[in-house]
């Protein structure tokens, strides 16, 4: 068991590579009941999260969908990251990180005072993550009442709310699947249940080396305060084609101008060892740094993010106790739906 | 439960060490060692020839977690690396005390064995 932003939460049920492979092969689980959920309501609820977010929320137009965004600081630095998911005209659902709860909330209520709108956090609620290959079925055969099959027409990126179940077809792991909100009193049969259906627990430690294996930023490690979405490998999810203003975005177009010094890339190492967070990465434009690293139990190869500079090649390499190994840099995901990725190994 | 076989002799940071005769010793690391770190994916071994003193840093075993130093739990030269664990690192994990042992070296003072802590010590360590 680890602290993670003030709850207590375990690394691995068991061995956290079965755990791993059983999300890649069938479906497994995971108590994500830490991440916070905060509703947001009111005539003016778009106006706002137009203004907060630095993705587009007019390219949410149909109840039900959801998309991926950051929070940015007027610096440009990322605030935080999301899923906001669009429930009707007056009611936005967003779905935010544990370790940041306290300031994006009073981020939240700052931003929010000069709007039309309430803030309202939802601490009564758990959230199990049911993902994998199998993850659907499994979910389905243990909704109440036979309501599995309303979820048979339920979109990548889209959400639908039954009998007080809130079931997402999102994740964290490059893997199809659910991320289910219910009532905390509700869960643990609901769990139960999905155990009963084979589906494994799986710790906070597969979870990571899912998420990276998938190419997903991890928020306080890839990404923080300091650095932009630009230079995060989240360029894909700021929309600055028209002249929106959100916050932040004066800071995005000034780097753009200047240019953007630094890119966050994929690293596979070519030979034997691990990569960890922190390591120097030395490339031919400059020292970079790996954010996050791992052995990645599909590929059965080191692999990591780093951030490098911008004009840095293909080539280099990475200092792992005084020693430079080799290692190449890649297009992200690694792995996508159980399988390698063109070009990565 | 963990397994904390009596013919062994222990030291604190977690290896083991099994006195083979003739001023040579078999060094690995505790099956609560490796219950604790987890899932092995990689051993970083000393080459034979190198000589370390007690208690310094000699070898690398990474889980899928972390990464975790050996320390050398005798003055000693290495005479071996296990290669196996090259390729399978997990015996590690599976065989502890057999097949997942790391080096053997070539003992520079016999008597420091008796320095370490017999099982029921080492025991004792990790029910605090």
């Amino acid at each position: 068991m680890v602290d993670f932003g003030g709850w207590e939460m375990p690394i691995n049920y068991g061995s956290q590579i079965d755990e791993h492979h059983q999300v890649r092969s069938a479906a497994g689980m995971f108590d994500v009941s830490h991440m916070t959920v905060v509703d947001i309501r009111g005539p003016e609820t778009r106006a706002f999260l137009s203004n907060l977010l630095a993705n587009d929320i007019a390219r949410l137009q149909t109840p039900g969908r959801a998309f991926y965004s950051c929070m940015l600081k007027e610096t440009g630095g990322v605030m935080d990251d999301l899923i906001a998911y669009f429930m009707d005209e007056e009611w936005f659902r967003l779905v935010v990180n544990a370790t940041t709860r306290d300031k994006g909330l009073a981020w939240l209520e700052r931003h929010g005072a000069d709007f039309s709108i309430a803030v309202t956090e939802h601490h009564e609620l758990a959230i199990i993550a049911v993902q994998g290959p199998a993850a659907r079925e499994k979910v389905h055969a243990v909704m109440p009442g036979g309501s599995g099959g309303l979820l048979e027409g339920l979109k990548p990126f889209s959400c639908v709310e039954i009998d007080d179940i809130f079931v997402a077809r999102t994740g964290y792991t490059g893997e199809d699947g659910y991320e289910i909100l219910i009532a905390g009193l509700q869960a643990e049969s609901f769990w139960n249940r999905l155990l009963e259906q084979g589906v494994k627990p799986c710790g906070l430690g597969a979870r990571d080396t899912l998420r990276l294996e998938a190419g997903m930023n991890l928020y306080g490690q890839d990404m923080t305060e300091d650095v932009t979405p630009l230079e995060s490998g989240l360029g894909w999810t700021v929309a600055m084609q028209d002249d929106r203003d959100f916050i932040g975005r004066s800071a995005l177009e000034r780097q753009k101008a200047d240019g953007v010094p630094a890119r966050l890339v994929g690293l596979v190492l070519e030979g034997r060892g691990v990569l960890r967070p922190g390591q120097k990465v030395i490339t031919e434009a400059g020292e970079g740094v790996t954010t996050s690293g791992s052995f990645s139990p599909t590929l059965q190869k080191a692999i990591a993010f780093a951030r490098v500079p911008a004009a840095a090649g293909e080539r280099c390499a990475v200092d792992i106790r005084g020693k430079n190994l080799p290692a190449r840099v890649v297009k992200l995901p690694f792995v996508r739906m159980g399988k390698a990725c063109e070009g990565i190994l | 439960m963990s397994e904390i076989p009596s013919e062994l002799r222990y030291r604190e940071s977690h290896e083991w060490v099994r006195d083979a005769g003739n001023g040579v010793a078999v060094v690995g690391i505790s099956d609560p060692a490796q219950a604790a770190l987890g899932d092995m994916v990689f051993v970083e071994l000393p080459e034979p020839g190198m000589s370390y003193s007690q208690g310094e840093a000699c070898a690398v075993v990474e889980s899928v977690k972390a990464a975790s130093d050996v320390y050398a739990p005798v003055s000693c030269e290495v005479i071996e690396a296990n290669s196996a664990l090259e390729d399978n690192p997990e015996l590690v994990n599976t065989d502890p005390y057999g097949e997942g042992w790391l080096f053997k070296v070539q003992l520079a003072d016999p008597a420091e064995i008796d320095g370490l802590l017999n099982s029921d010590a080492y025991a004792a360590q990790q029910d605090d």
